[in-house]
């Protein structure tokens, strides 16, 4: 029998694998992967607590942090874009203009 | 039983997935990686009778947020593989567990000590679809108008940013020519 445990173990570990990324990758583009990684993992964990507990706030959340995501994109690949064709690279070491 | 399998073969096939997203050094097998775990997320949406969700999640998630990261890339060099510089690789995998593990237990001590009450219970003989829609349109206006305004935001700002100067080649230029331009 699956219970509500098992989802929570399950999401964060994907959330964990989220962090992995965001703490592993340079490059802006699977930057962006990993911050999706993380919001679904949290969305998972929402839609379980929902049914568990009989409750569609969570995936009244899960449904607006969906929202979020999509605008975030829409907005990240446009700054992305404008970045690239300025500097030819995604690399977040290519962004640090002060040296100090 | 049915639930366990599908439960277990979707976690296995999620979690490999996003493992090769996180590790994969080619950007296109990254990103198809991420649609499919994306797809494989959806699943438990209909698992969990969220089916309502699972929907937007194909329609948004492998649907739209895909197609913007396949229209993004052809802008970057995608068959080049990603050049990146990490150091203390070891400390990556320690951090990010040990933030994890923190995190979780900040969100699961109240529900441990059982302090959660249903504030909108689900309605019984109603379809989940239908049960979303009622809370949303009900206790939710608001913020459901909020989120409207928002996509419309990000909207405008993403075809600024991507279409601005499209005509023109951005990359053969230098940076004070572009300041030149902008103070005519």
């Amino acid at each position: 029998m699956i219970t509500l445990s098992h989802y929570l173990i399950l999401s964060a570990l994907l959330f964990s694998i989220g962090l992995v990324g965001v703490y592993r990758r340079k490059n802006l583009l699977m930057l962006l992967f990993s911050t999706e990684i993380l919001l679904n993992a949290v969305n998972v964990g929402f839609a379980a607590i929902s049914k568990f507990y009989g409750d569609l706030t969570g995936q009244m959340f899960a449904f607006f942090i969906v929202a979020v995501a999509a605008s975030e994109v829409a907005v990240g690949l446009g700054l992305m874009i404008v970045w690239y064709k300025r500097r030819g690279t995604l690399d977040i070491d290519s962004m640090q203009s002060m040296h100090g | 039983m049915f639930e366990a399998i599908a439960f277990y073969l979707f976690s296995a096939v999620t979690i490999a997935m996003f493992t090769i997203v996180v590790m994969s050094k080619n950007a296109l097998y990254s990103m198809s990686a991420l649609a499919a775990g994306m797809i494989m997320i959806s699943g438990f949406f209909f698992l969990l009778d969220a089916d309502f969700l699972g929907v937007v999640q194909i329609i948004v998630y492998t649907g739209a947020v895909m197609a913007l990261y396949a229209f993004g890339m052809m802008f970057f060099d995608t068959t080049r593989e990603v050049k990146e510089n990490i150091r203390a690789p070891k400390l990556v995998f320690l951090l990010s567990g040990m933030t994890a593990l923190l995190l979780v237990i900040a969100f699961v001590a109240p529900i441990v000590s059982d302090h959660i009450e249903a504030l909108y219970p689900m309605t019984e003989g109603v379809q989940n679809p239908q049960a979303v829609g009622i809370v949303l349109f009900t206790k939710y206006l608001v913020p459901f108008e909020v989120a409207a305004v928002m996509l419309l935001v990000a909207m405008v700002a993403g075809i600024i940013l991507a279409g601005k100067k499209m005509d023109e080649s951005l990359t053969l230029k230098v940076d004070e020519e572009f300041q030149e331009k902008g103070a005519q």
